[in-house]
C-alpha cells in the first residue's frame, strides 16, 4: 500500500477531512428499497462536496448506513446455505479482510472464534459482490476483500443485550487480530456488526457506489432509512475503514480538543462500570482506535455511552453540550443537565455537523457554533431527507410540507418505532429531568468562593527582584506585558514580524514555554470570534474525582467549580483548605470529597541538572502517594525558591505530572492547581491548562503588580484593581488562543495539547508532553535544567548584584544586552544604504550580516549549508530579470501603510514583472490604468480576506491572482481591526465603508467553515475572472502539508506557505511570538506531502517570512518553492527603521501612517525597491552558479544539495536535527516536482456558459435580455461569470459606470446552489422560484437577487427556511428580496446591500459595515455582533428581539421619520417582487405596527452620520 | 499638558537652552553652555518615540539605554533615570557635556527633521541627580581581598576604578599628574568642562574607597616593579604622544602642541603653579593648525586670552553641509562643525598644506601654505590631494598651535618594562577581554583603542573591568553593555 513518508515533516495525525452528510428516512419506519436509492441521488449531489487526488476517479470515501436489510438477506442466506432468524435475532457485520488468502482466512477464523468465546452463534460468511471496474485505479490498490458475517443471537439476551455483546465481539475479534502475527492484519477492519444497522461504504465517489455494490441495486434491498457520507480529506492516500460513516454517524466536521479527549478518555475507562456489561467491560478496552481520524474516535465514544446504557440522545448531548453557560435564557433544568455532565466528561469541541442512527432512531446534531450547514425538508407523506446542502432529492414542491435548518447546539431526532419527528426541547426536557440533577448539583459541588477583597501577597523570604530573576523576568515582561494588562485589562498589541531567534537557538537562557507554538485552525475548521461570538465562548471548568463515567450519582459532582482557570492568591488558600479541617481563612460550609495535597516543585539547585530529573520523578512519585491517599486536587507549588532552591519549570512540573497520572491510569482522579512563580502572559497560562493545569495561581505576577503599583508604574485605585484587570487580560488571551483554533470552553481545551514543540527533543516530549508533535529535536532535561540553574545564579551574584535592573529581555525592542535580532540597527542601515545606491559591496555587506549564521543564528536555515557542487559559469545561470518574476511583495493593505508606499511597491513590482499584492481592504479603480509614464500603479495580487473589504467583481476582474488569505503569519487564526480614526475617506472609499467607522475583519472568512467550502471560494473566484490564478495563504504549523494537499485538491492554483515570523501592522504580542512555525519546516512539509501525493506539479508553491537574501531564497527553492515573498525587507528599503508602532499612526518615516503630515516623510522610490529585488537575484545567481544550476525550475525540491550543519560550539543547537527538513520526497513517475501544469477548474462545465449565450445582447451592446433558466444545487456560482464578463467587456465599475437595472434578467427555478449570484453586478437581476443554498449573494456588487418558494409550495414561506447561511457575504451593493426565512449569519460583513427577509438564525447582519437590512420576523441570538455600520430593521412582533441583540456596538431605537419612508419603500418592493402576504399585511395596518420596528443602529456609525449631515448643513 | 507618549514628537519641536552670549562668555574660563529646565527637559523628552530598534542606543559606544532614560522623564521620575543611565555611564555629567552625541545623529528623528536633544536630557538628569543629593558614595559592602591597579586616571582608568571598587576589589590609580582625571582635567578646557565637575566625581571614588596617588608615573616615578604587588593591573595611559610636524622651521619658538597651551591654562584656571615657559596668545596672531576638537579649543582659549587673530587651519577639505550619499543615516556624518569656540571668532581655512616657518630671533613669524586640491573619493573612499599651482601664500603668526591629533600611547615607560606586545598601529594588544600579552595585565581606552571620543574610553574601562573580575572570580555581576551577563557566570552553570 502507498503511503506518505513520515520521515519528513508530515504527520499523519493531521490529516483532515471535510465532507457532506445526509439522510433519507421514513418516519413511519416503513421500509422500502426507494429509500437507498434516494440515499445514493443524496449522495451523488453531494458529490461537489467531496475530492479526488491525482487519481480523478478515486473518490476519498463514501458510503452509507442503512437498517439491515432483512428481506434481501434472508433470500441470500438461503443460497449461502444457513438460516437467518427473525430480525433482530441476528447481526450483520460488514468486515473488511486483507488481500492475501492467507492473512484473510486467519482474520475469519479469529471472527468466527471470538463470537463462540461469547456465547453468539456464527452462522456463515458471505463475500459481498462487488464491481472492482467501478472505481479508480488508486482506490482498488488498496481494496479489501469485503465478505459479511452472520451471528445468529444467543440465548437470553434481547436486542440490546446482543448490540453490546456484539461490541464485545468485535473487540476481541479487533484485539486477537492484533495480537496474531498477520502480517496483512492491518487491512482488517470491521465496518459495522449490529443487529439493526449495515454500513456500506468505501474509498469511492458517490455516483461509483451503486456500481461497485450491486447489493444496492437489488430491489428487495430495503431500508427505512439511509445515512450517508461523502468525504473530502486533505489526502489522496485515504484508507478503506476512514471512508464514512461509521457504526453510528457520518461527520461533517472537525474535533480539535481529540488529543485532550483521549488522554481522558484513557483514564476514564480504567473506572468503567456496568451491571450491562459486568466482567466483559475489560474486554471493551481500549475504547478508543488508536491512530483513526477524530470522527472514527468520536464514534468509538459514542458507541461507549451508547452502549453504556444512555440513550443516543443523550449521549450525544453530552459530547456535544450546547453553550449553556452564556446562554440567557436557558431553562433551570437543561442548565443543570449540561452542569452537572461536565463533571463526568469534557465537550468534544469543533466545529461538527453530526448525523447519527442507532437503526430505529435517526437524527443530527449541530455543534454549538452551527458551522456546519445542514438543512431538512419533510413531506406531507412522512418522509424526511436532510443534507448538507438543500435540493439534493428532487421531491414535488406541492408535498413539502416543513422546510428547515438544524440549528446551532439544537437536535433533530426522528423515532420511527414512534414514527414522529421529537424537538430539540423535548429530547432535552426528557433527559434533563431524568435526575435531579440540580438538586445533586447544589448539594455535592463546590464554587470557588471570589473574596470580597485581595490579602497583599504573601512575603517570602527571598526578594522580589530575586525571584523576578529565578522565574527570568525581563523589564519588557513588566513593561510591555503586565503593566498594560494590569491597566488596561487587555493584551498588548505590536506591529512587525519576528525576528529574534527561535528558543533553542538563543544563546540566552529561554523559558520552557518558549519552546512551543500554538496551533491554529486553518482552511479545515474555522477559528471563532471570542469577541464577537462570545455567546459560545467559557472559561468555567470543574476540577476533581471524575467517576464512573457510565453511571451518574450524586458523588459524581463532588467536584470545584471553577469561573476561570486563573485563581488569586487567595482562592488559592481556600483550595488549599479543604480536606484540612479546621478551616481557618474561610467560613465552613465546605462539602465532603475534595482533599488537596500541596507538592513542592523545588529542586536542589546545587545538585545541578541531575537535580531536576530526580525531582521530576519525586514529583510523579508524590503524587501518586498523594492520590492514594484520597487527595483531588493536587496542587503543584514552586514557592520558596532561595539561593539553594530553584524552581522546575512550571510547565515541564505540570507535563510531568499530567502524563505520568496519564500513564498510571489515575488522571482523572485529581484535578491539578499551578501554585507557580513563573506564568505571566497569556502563551503561559495556555500552556499549563493546555497540558493539563485545572486553575493557575501566577503568584509572582500578582506580586509584581502590587510592585509595579508601589513604584507608580500603574495608575490604578489599588491592588485590587490591578489583579482584577490583569486576570481579565488573561481570561480575554485565553478565550483568544482558544478561539484561535476553533475551541469554546476551556474545560475541553485543558489538556488537548494544542501546541508544537519546536527544539525539544523527542526523548523528552515523550515522557513529558506526550503526543506533542516534535520536529527537528533539540534540548533535554539536561539543557532546561542548565537554562534554570543561569537564571537562579543570576538571581544569586557571588558579589553584591551589581545589576541595577532585570534582565532587559530585548524580545520586543532591540537593546544591546537583550536578545539577538536579525534586523538590527546595523543590518537595517546597511540595507537601505546598498538599495538606495544600488551597490554590490554594500548589499554583500547586508547578506553576509543575516546569512553569518554564526553572528544571526535566528533561523533553521541558518543551520543550513549548501553541498559543495560543480561550478558553472555564471554566464549559464537564467537571467536577473527571470528571476525577479518569482518575486512577489507582501499583503499589505492599503489601510495599514499609506498611498505612498503602497503604490511605489506595486511599481517597482510592476516594473521588474514580479507582483505586488493589495492586501485587505480593495484598490481604487483609478490605479487599474497605467500612468502616462508608463509606470502601473496596480496590484497583480487581489487579496481576498476574511474582511472582504472593497472585493467588488471590478477587484477581481482587475487582478492577476486572487489571493486567498487564511492565515496570516504575525497572528494566524485571528481577525483584524482597522480603528475608526484610521479610516480615511480614500480608504473608507476603496473599503465600500463610512469614513471614521472602526472595520472589523473576523478571524474566520464566513464562508470557508471546511475543505470543502475552500475549494467552493476558489471556484468563485474563478468565476468571477476566469484569467486570474486562485491562491490560498497559509500559515506554516505541523500539518500545513496536509491542509495545502487540500488546497490543491481543490484546485487553486497557487498555495502560500507563510513563516510564522512575517510582519503585520497590528496584532497582539502572545500571538507575534508564539503562534505558527518557521516556513522551513511548512514548506519542506508542503512539498513532501504535495509530491508524495503527486500534487505537486499542478499547483505553485509560493513561500514567505523574513526573506531577506538571495540565500534565504536558494534555501526556499531547494526546500521547494516556486516562488518568494518579501515583505519587511522592501519595507526597509522604502525607509521603514522598525519602529514597530504601525499599530498607532504615528509611523515616522510616512509607511505605516495615514496621518498626512507623517506621509510627507516617505522617501521610497520604486527604483530602490527594484534595485534591491535585482541584488537579491544576483546574489541568488552566484549561489546557483555554484551550485551548478541553470534555472530555479531545475533546483526546486533539491533538498538534497543541503546540509545539516551541526555546529558543535552552540550549547542547544547543537542538539537539533534537521533530517526530516532534508527529507526529498519520491516523484512520481512523469512529473515535476516545480509547478509545471495548470489545474483543471471545471469551468467549461458551468452553467453561466448556457446563460451568457442566452445573454447575448446584453454582453455584446447592453441590449436588455430577459430569459429563463432551470437551476439545481449542483450548479454552483451561477451568474458570476456573466457579471464578470459584463465587467470586462464594458470596463464597468467604480469609475466606469453601470449598467441600468434589469438589463439582464434570469428568471430561475429549482434549487440555487451554492454561491448563487456571487459578484453579480449592477444591472443582472436573478428572479428565483424555488429556494437557495449557503453563501447567496456573496460579495454582491449592485446585483438584485429575488428569491420566493415554488407558486406549488403550500407552507407558510415566513415559517420556513428559504436561503441557507452566510447570506450577502461581504456584499458592497445590491438589492435582494427574501420572501421566507434565512440561515446563521445572514448579512455578514454586508456593506451596501439593501435586503428584506422574513427571518435569520443567530448572528444576522454580523460585522455589518453597510447598507440595510429589513428583517420581517425573528431573529436568532447574537444579532448585530461587530455590526459597525448600515442600518438594520426588525419586525418584533411580540417584543423579544433586544434580549437576541448583541447591543455591544449598537443602539436600538423606534423608526423616525425617514426611516419610516425608507422601510415603507423596502416593503412596498418586497410586496411587487415576491407577492410577500407578511409584507402586504405589515403595509396594510402600517400605522398599528410602525412601533414594532426597531432600528438597529451602531452606535459610531449614527455618530459620523450626524457629524456628516452637521457638516452638509454648515456648508450650505 | 503633555501629549499621549506615542505623539510627543508631533507635538514638541526640538529646542536647546540658550548659552550665554559670546560676548559675555569670552570674558572668562566658566561654563557658558545652558541647561534645559526640568520642564523643559521633559518635553523635549516627549519626542523620543521609543523605537522598538533605537538607533541611538546602537550608535552609543556606552549602550546608553536612551529610550528607557527619557520614558522615566516622560513620566517624571528623575531618580529612576539617574539609575538608569548609571547602568551604563558612570559619568553622564561629563558625557552630557563633552561627546559629540553619536547618538543623536542617529536619532531616527533625525531622518527627516531634527533629532531628540539626547545630551542635553542625559546632562539636566545627571546635574538634577547631583543637585538633589542622589549621587552618593556606593562602597561595596564586601572586600574580595583581591587588589588592582589601575595607571592612568583618564575616562576609562576612572570608570574602571569604579566599577572594580564597587565589584569588592582594592584599587589602586596611579596618575602621572597632581589631579586625576587625564584629558578631562588637563585637555578639555574649564569652559567646556568644569573643573569642579570632574573633581566632584573623583571625590565620589574617593569616599568609595579607591586610592589615588598622584605625581606617580609609573616607570619614572613609581617603579614597574611595584605593579607586582597587585593581583591584577589595568593600563589605561592614553594616547598621549602627539604627531607633529616634521618640515623645516618646526624647531622654532612659538610652536607649540596644543596639549602643553590647553594644559596651561587650565593650571591657571584651577590656581596652579605653571612649570616651565608660559605660553600665552594674548595680543598675539595665532594659527591652529588641525580642525578637530583640540583645534577648536585652541581657538576658543585664545581667545579668551585676548588673541589679536586666530586661524584655524586643515589640511582636509571643507566638509559638506548636509549629509550626502557616503554618510548615509544613521551613520557619523563627517559634515561641517562649527562648535561654540568657532562662534566666538576667529578665520577657518581648509585645504592647505603647511610647508614650512620662518621666523625671526628664534620666534616663529611666518607660516607658509599652499592650498591643495583633492580628489573625488575612490572606491574606498580615499581622497587623494594635489597642491594647487601657484597658490603658495604666507600668514604672519607669533603663536602656532598643533592640534593634529595623537598616534598611539607612550610607550617607552610601562608598556616597555612589562614588555607588552604593541598592535600595528602602536597601541597596547589586547584579546577579546582586554589581557594584553601578559597574563593579569589588562588594557583599556586610548592606550588600546588609539585615540577616541571619552564615551568609548569609559566603555572600555567598564568592559575592562568586568574581565578582570571574571579573571579574578570566576564570574562578574558587573553590568556590561552588550551582555546580561548569561556569559559571565562562571560557575560551571554557565554553558561557555
Amino acid at each position: 500500500m502507498r503511503a506518505i513518508s513520515t520521515k519528513g515533516c508530515y504527520d499523519p495525525r493531521y490529516e483532515h477531512e471535510g465532507c457532506g452528510v445526509g439522510f433519507v428516512v421514513n418516519i413511519d419506519g416503513a421500509k422500502s428499497h426507494t429509500i437507498i436509492r434516494q440515499g445514493i441521488q443524496v449522495l451523488e449531489n453531494l458529490v461537489h462536496r467531496g475530492a479526488a487526488g491525482c487519481d480523478p476517479e478515486t473518490g476519498d470515501g463514501a458510503g452509507m448506513i442503512v437498517q439491515t436489510p432483512h428481506r434481501f438477506f434472508a433470500e441470500q442466506a438461503e443460497q449461502l446455505k444457513f438460516d437467518l432468524p427473525e430480525p433482530g435475532a441476528y447481526a450483520v457485520g460488514m468486515v473488511f479482510l486483507p488481500q492475501d488468502a492467507e492473512g484473510r482466512a486467519a482474520c475469519m477464523g479469529l471472527v468466527e472464534e471470538a463470537i463462540k468465546e461469547e456465547g453468539q452463534t456464527f452462522l456463515g460468511w458471505r463475500e459481498v459482490p462487488r464491481d472492482s471496474s467501478a472505481i479508480g485505479w488508486l482506490a482498488r490498490e488498496n481494496e479489501p476483500v469485503i465478505e459479511q458475517v452472520f451471528v445468529k443471537r444467543g440465548p437470553g439476551l434481547d436486542v440490546d443485550g446482543f448490540e453490546r455483546k456484539l461490541l464485545v465481539i468485535r473487540r476481541v475479534a479487533e484485539r486477537a487480530v492484533r495480537d496474531c502475527e498477520i502480517s496483512s492484519g492491518e487491512e482488517f477492519y470491521v465496518a459495522s456488526l449490529s443487529a439493526r444497522t449495515t454500513c456500506y461504504k468505501g474509498l469511492m465517489l458517490a455516483h461509483q457506489m451503486a456500481r461497485y455494490y450491486p447489493d444496492l441495486s437489488d430491489a428487495k434491498f430495503e431500508s427505512a432509512l439511509a445515512l450517508v457520507h461523502q468525504r473530502y480529506s486533505t489526502n489522496t492516500f485515504p484508507t478503506w475503514p476512514l471512508a464514512q460513516p461509521f457504526r453510528f454517524l457520518a461527520h461533517n466536521g472537525e474535533i480539535n480538543t481529540l488529543r485532550g479527549n483521549i488522554n481522558m478518555m484513557a483514564s476514564r475507562e480504567q473506572h468503567f462500570a456496568s451491571p450491562l456489561f459486568g466482567e466483559d467491560i475489560r474486554k471493551l478496552r481500549p475504547v478508543l482506535t488508536c491512530g483513526a481520524s477524530d470522527s472514527a474516535i468520536f464514534d468509538n465514544a459514542l458507541e461507549m455511552l451508547v452502549r453504556g446504557g444512555r440513550s443516543m440522545a443523550h449521549s450525544v448531548a453530552m459530547m456535544i453540550p450546547e453553550p449553556w453557560s452564556g446562554h440567557e435564557s436557558m431553562p433551570d433544568d437543561k442548565r443543570a443537565f449540561y452542569e452537572y455532565h461536565a463533571c463526568l466528561m469534557e465537550p468534544w469541541d469543533g466545529p461538527a455537523s453530526i448525523a447519527f442512527t442507532d437503526g430505529v432512531r435517526i437524527g443530527a446534531v449541530l455543534d454549538r457554533n452551527g458551522l456546519r450547514p445542514s438543512r431538512y425538508w419533510v413531506t406531507a407523506d412522512n418522509f424526511v431527507v436532510m443534507a448538507s446542502e438543500v435540493g439534493v432529492l428532487e421531491v414535488p414542491q406541492e408535498k413539502i410540507i416543513k422546510k428547515g435548518r438544524l440549528e446551532p447546539g439544537r437536535m433533530f431526532l426522528i423515532d420511527t418505532e414512534q414514527g414522529r419527528i421529537v424537538d430539540d426541547d423535548e429530547i432535552k426536557k426528557s433527559f434533563a429531568n431524568m435526575r435531579p440533577y440540580r438538586r445533586w448539583l447544589n448539594q455535592n459541588r463546590v464554587t470557588l468562593p471570589t473574596s470580597p477583597k485581595e490579602t497583599p501577597p504573601v512575603q517570602e523570604r527571598a526578594s522580589l527582584l530575586e525571584r523576578q530573576r529565578v522565574f527570568g523576568y525581563t523589564l519588557e515582561d513588566l513593561a510591555i506585558l503586565m503593566a498594560p494588562m494590569a491597566q488596561n485589562g487587555k493584551e498588548p498589541i505590536g506591529s512587525m514580524g519576528n525576528d529574534a531567534p527561535l528558543a533553542v537557538l538563543s544563546d540566552r537562557p529561554q523559558l520552557l514555554f518558549n519552546y512551543f507554538k500554538q496551533l491554529f485552525a486553518q482552511v479545515t475548521n474555522p477559528p471563532i470570534d471570542s469577541i464577537r461570538e462570545e455567546v459560545v465562548m467559557s472559561l468555567e471548568t470543574t476540577i476533581g474525582r471524575e467517576r464512573n463515567l457510565l453511571d451518574e450519582t450524586p458523588e459524581h459532582c463532588q467536584q470545584l467549580f471553577l469561573k476561570t482557570p486563573i485563581i488569586t492568591d487567595a482562592q488559592l488558600e481556600y483550595i488549599k483548605e479543604l480536606g484540612a479541617p479546621p478551616p481557618t481563612l474561610w467560613p465552613a460550609g465546605r462539602k465532603a470529597g475534595l482533599k488537596s495535597v500541596v507538592i513542592s516543585t523545588l529542586f536542589n539547585a546545587k545538585a545541578g541538572t541531575k537535580g531536576l530529573g530526580k525531582a521530576l520523578d519525586r514529583i510523579c512519585a508524590e503524587a501518586l502517594a498523594a492520590i492514594a491517599g484520597g487527595a483531588t486536587i493536587l496542587i503543584l507549588s514552586d514557592r520558596g525558591v532561595d539561593k539553594d532552591h530553584a524552581p522546575i519549570p512550571s510547565l515541564l512540573a505540570t507535563g510531568a505530572v499530567h502524563h505520568h497520572l496519564v500513564r498510571e491510569q489515575t488522571r482523572t482522579e485529581c484535578g491539578l492547581v499551578v501554585e507557580s512563580g513563573e506564568p505571566r502572559e497569556v502563551m503561559h497560562f495556555a500552556l499549563l491548562t493546555g497540558y493539563g493545569a485545572g486553575a493557575v495561581n501566577p503568584y509572582l505576577a500578582f506580586e509584581t503588580l502590587d510592585d509595579l503599583l508601589a513604584r507608580g508604574v500603574l495608575n490604578l485605585q489599588g491592588f485590587d484593581e490591578a489583579v482584577k484587570n490583569y486576570i481579565r487580560a488573561v481570561e480575554k488571551g485565553l478565550l483568544k488562543v482558544m478561539s484561535k483554533i476553533g475551541i469554546s470552553t476551556q474545560h475541553s481545551y485543558r489538556s488537548a495539547q494544542i501546541f508544537e514543540a519546536i527544539g525539544l527533543s523527542g526523548r523528552l516530549v515523550d515522557r513529558y508532553f506526550s503526543g506533542t508533535v516534535t520536529r527537528i529535536e533539540g534540548i533535554g532535561l539536561e539543557e532546561i535544567a542548565k537554562e534554570t540553574l543561569m537564571r537562579h545564579a543570576i538571581a544569586y551574584p557571588t558579589q553584591r548584584a551589581r545589576w541595577p535592573e532585570l534582565d532587559p529581555g530585548g524580545h520586543y525592542r532591540w537593546r544591546k544586552r537583550g536578545e539577538f535580532h536579525q534586523i538590527n540597527p546595523e543590518s537595517v542601515a546597511t540595507l537601505q544604504h546598498a538599495a538606495r545606491t544600488n551597490n554590490w559591496k554594500t548589499y554583500k555587506q547586508f547578506a553576509e550580516m543575516i546569512n553569518n549564521r554564526n553572528r544571526t543564528l535566528a533561523t533553521l536555515r541558518g543551520l543550513l549549508k549548501f553541498k559543495k557542487a560543480t561550478h558553472i559559469p555564471i554566464e549559464e545561470v537564467e537571467p536577473i530579470e527571470e528571476i525577479v518574476k518569482r518575486f512577489v511583495t507582501g499583503a499589505m493593505s492599503f489601510g495599514s501603510i499609506s498611498k505612498e508606499a503602497h503604490e511605489t511597491l506595486a511599481i517597482a513590482m510592476n516594473r521588474l514583472g514580479g507582483r505586488s499584492n493589495t492586501g485587505e481592504g480593495g484598490e481604487d479603480p483609478a490605479r487599474f490604468k497605467p500612468d502616462p509614464s508608463g509606470d502601473l500603479r496596480r496590484s497583480a495580487i487581489k487579496q481576498v480576506a476574511s474582511g472582504r473589504f472593497g472585493v467588488t467583481n471590478e477587484y477581481l476582474v482587475n487582478s492577476d491572482e486572487m489571493q486567498i488569505k487564511m492565515a496570516q503569519g504575525a497572528k494566524p487564526g485571528e481577525g483584524g481591526q482597522l480603528p475608526g480614526h484610521k479610516v480615511f475617506d480614500t480608504i473608507a472609499k476603496v473599503r465600500y465603508s463610512t469614513p471614521g467607522v472602526e472595520l472589523i475583519s473576523p478571524p474566520p472568512h464566513h464562508d470557508i467553515y471546511s475543505i470543502e467550502d475552500l475549494a467552493q471560494l476558489i471556484h468563485d473566484l474563478k468565476n468571477a475572472n476566469v484569467h486570474g490564478n486562485v491562491s490560498v495563504k497559509l500559515v506554516s504549523e505541523v500539518g500545513v502539508g496536509t491542509i495545502a494537499a487540500g488546497v490543491s485538491k481543490g484546485k487553486a492554483d497557487l498555495v502560500l506557505i507563510s513563516g510564522y515570523d512575517g510582519g503585520t501592522g497590528a496584532s497582539p504580542l502572545s500571538s507575534v511570538k508564539h503562534a505558527g512555525l518557521p516556513w522551513e519546516l511548512g514548506l519542506a512539509e508542503t512539498h513532501h506531502v504535495l509530491v508524495e501525493n503527486n500534487l505537486r506539479s499542478r499547483i505553485m508553491v509560493q513561500v514567505d517570512g523574513q526573506m531577506k537574501t538571495g540565500r534565504d531564497v536558494a534555501i526556499a527553492a531547494l526546500l521547494g518553492a516556486d516562488e518568494f515573498g518579501f515583505a519587511t525587507a522592501p519595507l526597509i528599503v522604502c525607509g521603514c527603521v522598525m519602529m514597530r508602532k504601525c499599530h498607532l499612526n504615528t509611523c515616522p518615516v510616512g509607511i505605516a501612517t495615514q496621518d498626512p503630515e507623517l506621509r510627507r516623510n516617505f522617501r521610497g522610490k520604486p527604483e530602490h525597491v527594484v534595485n534591491y529585488f535585482q541584488l537579491v537575484a544576483r546574489e541568488l545567481r552566484k549561489i546557483m552558479a555554484e551550485l551548478g544550476f541553470r534555472t530555479v525550475n531545475e533546483m526546486i525540491g533539491r533538498a538534497d544539495m543541503l546540509e545539516f550543519d551541526p555546529l558543535p560550539g552552540h550549547w542547544k543547537a547543537k542538539t537539533l536535527d534537521l533530517a526530516r527538513v532534508l527529507y526529498v520526497p519520491q516523484l512520481w513517475e512523469g512529473e515535476t516536482c516545480y509547478c509545471s501544469k495548470a489545474q483543471d477548474h471545471g469551468i467549461d462545465k458551468a452553467l453561466d456558459h448556457e446563460i451568457m449565450e442566452k445573454a447575448r445582447p446584453a454582453l455584446e451592446n447592453k441590449t436588455p435580455v430577459r430569459l429563463e433558466q432551470t437551476i439545481r444545487n449542483i450548479n454552483r456560482t451561477v451568474g458570476t461569470m456573466l457579471s464578470s464578463e459584463l465587467t470586462r467587456r464594458h470596463k464597468l465599475g467604480m469609475y466606469g459606470g453601470h449598467l441600468p437595472e434589469d438589463t439582464v434578467w434570469i428568471d430561475c427555478k429549482g434549487t440555487a446552489g451554492q454561491s448563487f449570484g456571487a459578484f453579480a453586478i449592477h444591472g443582472v437581476t436573478f428572479y428565483v422560484e424555488g429556494e437557495a443554498n449557503d453563501y447567496l449573494g456573496k460579495g454582491l456588487s449592485g446585483g438584485k437577487i429575488i428569491v420566493r418558494p415554488a407558486k406549488e409550495c403550500k407552507f407558510e414561506a415566513e415559517k420556513n427556511i428559504l436561503i441557507g447561511n452566510v447570506v450577502l457575504y461581504g456584499a458592497t451593493g445590491g438589492e435582494c428580496y427574501f420572501r421566507g426565512v434565512a440561515g446563521e449569519r445572514f448579512c455578514v460583513r454586508n456593506s451596501g446591500a439593501r435586503v428584506v427577509v422574513e427571518g435569520v438564525g443567530d448572528h444576522g447582519c454580523e460585522y455589518m459595515t453597510g447598507g440595510r437590512a429589513l428583517i420581517l420576523g425573528k431573529t436568532g441570538r447574537n444579532f448585530a455582533a461587530g455590526m459597525s455600520g448600515g442600518v438594520a430593521f426588525v419586525y418584533d412582533e411580540d417584543g423579544t428581539f433586544p434580549s437576541r441583540c448583541n447591543l455591544g456596538m449598537v443602539d436600538l431605537h423606534p423608526l423616525d421619520q425617514e426611516s419610516i419612508s425608507v422601510v415603507q419603500g423596502m416593503l412596498e418592493r418586497h410586496c411587487a417582487y415576491t407577492g410577500s402576504p407578511v409584507a402586504k399585511g405589515v403595509l396594510d395596518q402600517w400605522r398599528r405596527v410602525v412601533d414594532k420596528f426597531v432600528q438597529v443602529m451602531p452606535r459610531d456609525y449614527a455618530r459620523v452620520l450626524s457629524e456628516q449631515r452637521a457638516k452638509e448643513l454648515a456648508r450650505r | 499638558m503633555f501629549p499621549s507618549k506615542e505623539r510627543g514628537f508631533m507635538s514638541f519641536k526640538h529646542e536647546e537652552p540658550a548659552n550665554l552670549p559670546v560676548s559675555e562668555r569670552v570674558k572668562n574660563f566658566k561654563e557658558f553652555a545652558g541647561t534645559l529646565t526640568p520642564a523643559k527637559t521633559r518635553q523635549q523628552a516627549y519626542r523620543c518615540m521609543d523605537c522598538a530598534l533605537p538607533f541611538c542606543h546602537y550608535a552609543c559606544p556606552l549602550g546608553n539605554v536612551i529610550p528607557d532614560f527619557n520614558d522615566l522623564i516622560k513620566d517624571d521620575k528623575w531618580p529612576e533615570a539617574l539609575k538608569q543611565l548609571h547602568s551604563t555611564n558612570n559619568f553622564p555629567e561629563i558625557t552630557g557635556r563633552v561627546c559629540p552625541a553619536p547618538c543623536e545623529a542617529a536619532c531616527v528623528l533625525g531622518i527627516t527633521g531634527t533629532p531628540v536633544t539626547i545630551e542635553y536630557i542625559e546632562r539636566a538628569i545627571a546635574e538634577h541627580g547631583w543637585e538633589a543629593g542622589l549621587i552618593m558614595p556606593e562602597p561595596p559592602e564586601q572586600r574580595t581581598g583581591n587588589t588592582v591597579a589601575v595607571v592612568g586616571s583618564g575616562p576609562a582608568g576612572l570608570a574602571a576604578a569604579q566599577q572594580l571598587n564597587r565589584a569588592g576589589h582594592t584599587v589602586t590609580v596611579f596618575e602621572r599628574h597632581d589631579e586625576p582625571g587625564g584629558l578631562l582635567t588637563y585637555g578639555i578646557p574649564a569652559f567646556k568642562l568644569g573643573k569642579g565637575v570632574v573633581q566632584r566625581r573623583v571625590g565620589q571614588l574617593k569616599a568609595e574607597g579607591v586610592e589615588f596617588r598622584c605625581n606617580a608615573w609609573v616607570g619614572k616615578d613609581v617603579p614597574t616593579s611595584l605593579l607586582g604587588e597587585f593581583d591584577a593591573v589595568l593600563l589605561t595611559t592614553g594616547s598621549t604622544k602627539a604627531r607633529t610636524l616634521d618640515i623645516p622651521g618646526a624647531d622654532l619658538d612659538g610652536i607649540h602642541l596644543a596639549v602643553e597651551f590647553l594644559t596651561q591654562q587650565t593650571r591657571r584656571v584651577m590656581g596652579k603653579d605653571i612649570e616651565g615657559k608660559e605660553i600665552t596668545a594674548k595680543d598675539e596672531n595665532v594659527i591652529v593648525i588641525g580642525g578637530g576638537d583640540t583645534g577648536s579649543d585652541c581657538v576658543g582659549t585664545s581667545i579668551r586670552q585676548g588673541a589679536r587673530h586666530v586661524w584655524s587651519i586643515e589640511l582636509l577639505p571643507r566638509p559638506p553641509l548636509e549629509r550626502d550619499d557616503t554618510m548615509p543615516w544613521p551613520l557619523w556624518p563627517a559634515i561641517l562643525r562649527t562648535s561654540t569656540s568657532h562662534e566666538e571668532g576667529g578665520e577657518r581655512q581648509w585645504s592647505i598644506l603647511t610647508k614650512r616657518f620662518t621666523g625671526e630671533n628664534g620666534y616663529v613669524k611666518h607660516l607658509h601654505a599652499v592650498h591643495l586640491e583633492w580628489s573625488e573619493p575612490d572606491e574606498f573612499g580615499r581622497r587623494k590631494m594635489k597642491e594647487v599651482p601657484e597658490s603658495d601664500f604666507t600668514i604672519d603668526c607669533d603663536l602656532v598651535l598643533l592640534a593634529l591629533g595623537f598616534l598611539h600611547p607612550e610607550q617607552d615607560t610601562v608598556i616597555q618594562d612589562l614588555g607588552l606586545e604593541l598592535d600595528a598601529r602602536g597601541n597596547i594588544k589586547t584579546g577579546q577581554n582586554f589581557q594584553t600579552s601578559r597574563p593579569n595585565v589588562f588594557a583599556a581606552g586610548d592606550a588600546h583603542r588609539g585615540q577616541s571620543l571619552a564615551v568609548w574610553a569609559i566603555h572600555e574601562g567598564r568592559e575592562a573591568a568586568r574581565c578582570i573580575d571574571i579573571a579574578l572570580m570566576g564570574r562578574s555581576d558587573l553590568p556590561s553593555a552588550t551582555s546580561h551577563g548569561y556569559d559571565s557566570l562562571g560557575d560551571g552553570t554557565a554553558p561557555y
